[in-house]
C-alpha cells in the first residue's frame, strides 16, 4: 500500500528535495579541481541547481545531478569530464 | 417558482444563474452559443455576479476552469463538437485533479466533413475521461440536470467534473415551458462550494497536479474510479432531495411504458420525444413496447439497465455515435452489461441521426418491425 492524498496533492512544501534524481544519471561529471578557475559558468548553466562553490571551486551535488553534461560542455577551461557511472 | 416559455439553451443559462459560479469561461461555438450569450447578458445586466472570462479558444476555456477550480472556485463552461475535442487534453487534467467543473455540451457532429448539426459523437468520445455525463430530453431537464450535476460533482465523496449534454438544435434551440425554481430553494439544494483539497491559502500552501511515478499512478486512477462509482449513491440521494424540493422526479433511467413491455427502445437525449410518440402509437395497436431513456451515461447505470431489461424479449439500441471500425458506442456498452446477466434479450443496434439526420417516425416503426420480426442485420444504419 502506498500513501495517497486526494488527487496527489502535496501539502508539505519542498517535497521535491526528498526525491533524489541522481539515480537517473548514466554519465557523471567529474571536476578537475586543479584546473577549475571558479568562473561560475557551470553554476549558471546547470538546469538542476546541482552545482555550488567552495573555496572558488565547483562542487557537484550527485544526489540531484542527472548527468546531462551541460556543465562539461559549457566549461571554458574544459576541466569537467563526463565519465560512465559504475555500479 | 416561475413557469416561462424559453429556449432550452436559456434554461441551461438560468441554471447557471441560480448556481452562481465564481468563474465562467467560454468560447462561442454553434450550437452552444445561445447558452453563453445569455450568461454574458446576465453578467452585463448585473443579474449574475461572476468572473466571466472571454477566452481565445476552448482550450483556453477549460484551462481557465482548471485554474479557477484549483483555486477553490465554482466554475462553469459550455461547448460543443470541435470545441470539446480541442479541450480533450485538459478534460483529463480536470478529472485527474478531481476538480468539480461543470459544462453543458450542445451535442454536435464532428468534422470532417463539417457539420453543425446534432449527434453524440462529441460527448461519447469523452466518456472515458472521468467526467460524469448526463443527457437531457427537454428544456426542463437542461435546467434540472445542470443543478443536479453541481450537486453530485461537488460532493466530497465524488469531486469529479460533469458534462450535461443537450442535443444541438433539436433541443438547444427549441422553446418549451420551463419551471424556474426560486433562488432560496436552489441555495438550500446546492450550498456554497466548499473545496476539500484544491484551494489557494497562503497559510496552507499546496502543490496540485504533481507528477505520479509508476509506483503511485495506478492507485490514484483507482481512487478516481471509486469516486465516480460513489456518485451512484450520491446521485440516488440527490434525486430524492430534488424530488422533495422541486417536485420533479429523476433517475438514472427514465422508464416509459415499460411495466409489461416485451420489446423496448433504448435512447439518449432528444430522440426520446420521437420514441415516446411511436411507443404510444404502437401501444394503441396492442404492441407491448416501451422506452428506456438513459439520463445518466457516466457512471454507466448497468444494474438499473439490467433491472429494466429483465423481462424483455428484445431491445433496440439507438446510437447517435459510431465507433468507426466496430459498432454503436452505446450498443457495445449495453451488450457488455448483459454478458453477466442471466437474462439476455435480443439486442439490436440501430445507427441513427448522425450529423443531424432526422429520425423519422417511419425509421422508428421500421426499427420495431425488424426487432420484433428478427429481420435485418445486427447493426443497421437507418437513413
Amino acid at each position: 500500500m502506498v500513501d495517497l492524498t486526494l488527487a496527489a496533492t502535496i501539502t508539505d512544501p519542498g517535497s521535491t528535495i526528498k526525491y533524489k534524481t541522481g539515480a537517473w544519471r548514466a554519465i557523471k561529471p567529474i571536476v578537475n579541481k586543479d584546473d577549475c578557475i571558479g568562473c561560475g559558468t557551470c553554476w549558471v548553466y546547470c538546469p538542476e541547481g546541482s552545482i555550488s562553490y567552495k573555496e572558488k571551486k565547483s562542487i557537484i551535488d550527485y544526489d540531484y545531478c542527472k548527468g546531462c553534461g551541460i556543465c562539461a560542455n559549457e566549461c571554458p577551461k574544459k576541466c569537467i569530464k563526463m565519465v560512465m557511472e559504475e555500479k | 417558482m416561475v413557469k416561462a416559455v424559453m429556449e432550452a439553451s436559456h434554461a441551461a443559462s438560468e441554471a447557471v444563474k441560480l448556481i452562481k459560479p465564481d468563474v465562467v469561461a467560454a468560447y462561442p461555438i454553434t450550437p452552444q452559443t445561445h447558452i453563453v450569450e445569455r450568461i454574458s447578458e446576465m453578467v452585463a445586466d448585473g443579474d449574475l455576479k461572476t468572473e466571466y472570462i472571454r477566452v481565445e479558444s476552448e482550450f483556453g476555456a477549460i484551462s481557465a476552469l482548471v485554474g479557477a477550480a484549483a483555486a477553490g472556485s465554482r466554475t462553469y463552461s459550455s461547448t460543443a463538437s470541435q470545441g470539446l475535442a480541442l479541450m480533450n487534453e485538459m478534460l483529463f487534467v480536470a478529472s485527474g485533479m478531481r476538480l468539480p467543473c461543470v459544462m453543458n455540451v450542445a451535442n454536435r457532429a464532428l468534422s470532417a466533413p463539417i457539420s453543425i448539426w446534432n449527434d453524440h459523437q462529441d460527448s461519447m468520445s469523452a466518456r472515458d475521461i472521468g467526467w460524469l455525463q448526463f443527457h437531457c430530453e427537454t428544456a426542463q431537464e437542461c435546467l434540472d440536470l445542470t443543478l443536479l450535476a453541481y450537486k453530485v460533482a461537488e460532493d466530497h465523496k465524488v469531486l469529479t467534473p460533469a458534462l450535461v449534454c443537450l442535443d444541438g438544435f433539436t433541443l438547444s434551440h427549441v422553446f418549451e415551458p420551463v419551471d424556474v425554481p426560486d433562488q432560496k430553494t436552489v441555495d438550500a439544494f446546492i450550498p456554497p462550494f466548499k473545496p476539500l483539497h484544491a484551494y489557494v491559502d497562503p497559510a496552507k500552501p499546496v502543490t496540485q497536479g504533481p507528477i505520479a511515478f509508476p509506483s503511485h499512478y495506478m492507485e490514484l486512477r483507482n481512487v478516481q474510479n471509486e469516486a465516480m462509482l460513489n456518485s451512484f449513491g450520491v446521485l440516488t440521494e440527490a434525486f430524492k432531495e430534488f424530488a422533495d424540493k422541486f417536485g420533479r422526479t429523476y433517475d438514472f433511467l427514465e422508464l416509459y411504458q415499460m411495466d409489461d413491455a416485451e420489446y423496448a427502445f433504448l435512447g439518449i437525449g432528444s430522440e426520446c420525444g420521437t420514441l415516446k410518440v411511436i411507443v404510444d402509437k404502437l401501444r394503441k395497436k396492442g404492441e407491448k413496447i416501451g422506452l428506456i431513456k438513459m439520463i445518466v451515461y457516466r457512471p454507466f447505470p448497468k444494474e438499473q439497465l439490467l433491472e429494466a431489461t429483465k423481462d424483455l424479449k428484445g431491445l433496440a439500441v439507438l446510437d447517435k455515435a459510431i465507433s468507426v471500425g466496430f459498432e454503436g458506442v452505446l450498443f457495445t456498452e449495453v451488450r457488455s452489461a448483459h454478458y453477466d446477466s442471466d437474462h439476455k434479450p435480443e439486442l439490436r443496434n440501430f445507427i441513427v441521426g448522425l450529423g443531424g439526420r432526422d429520425i423519422q417516425y417511419e425509421h422508428v416503426e421500421n426499427i420495431y418491425e425488424m426487432l420484433k420480426g428478427g429481420k435485418g442485420k445486427k447493426i443497421e444504419w437507418m437513413y
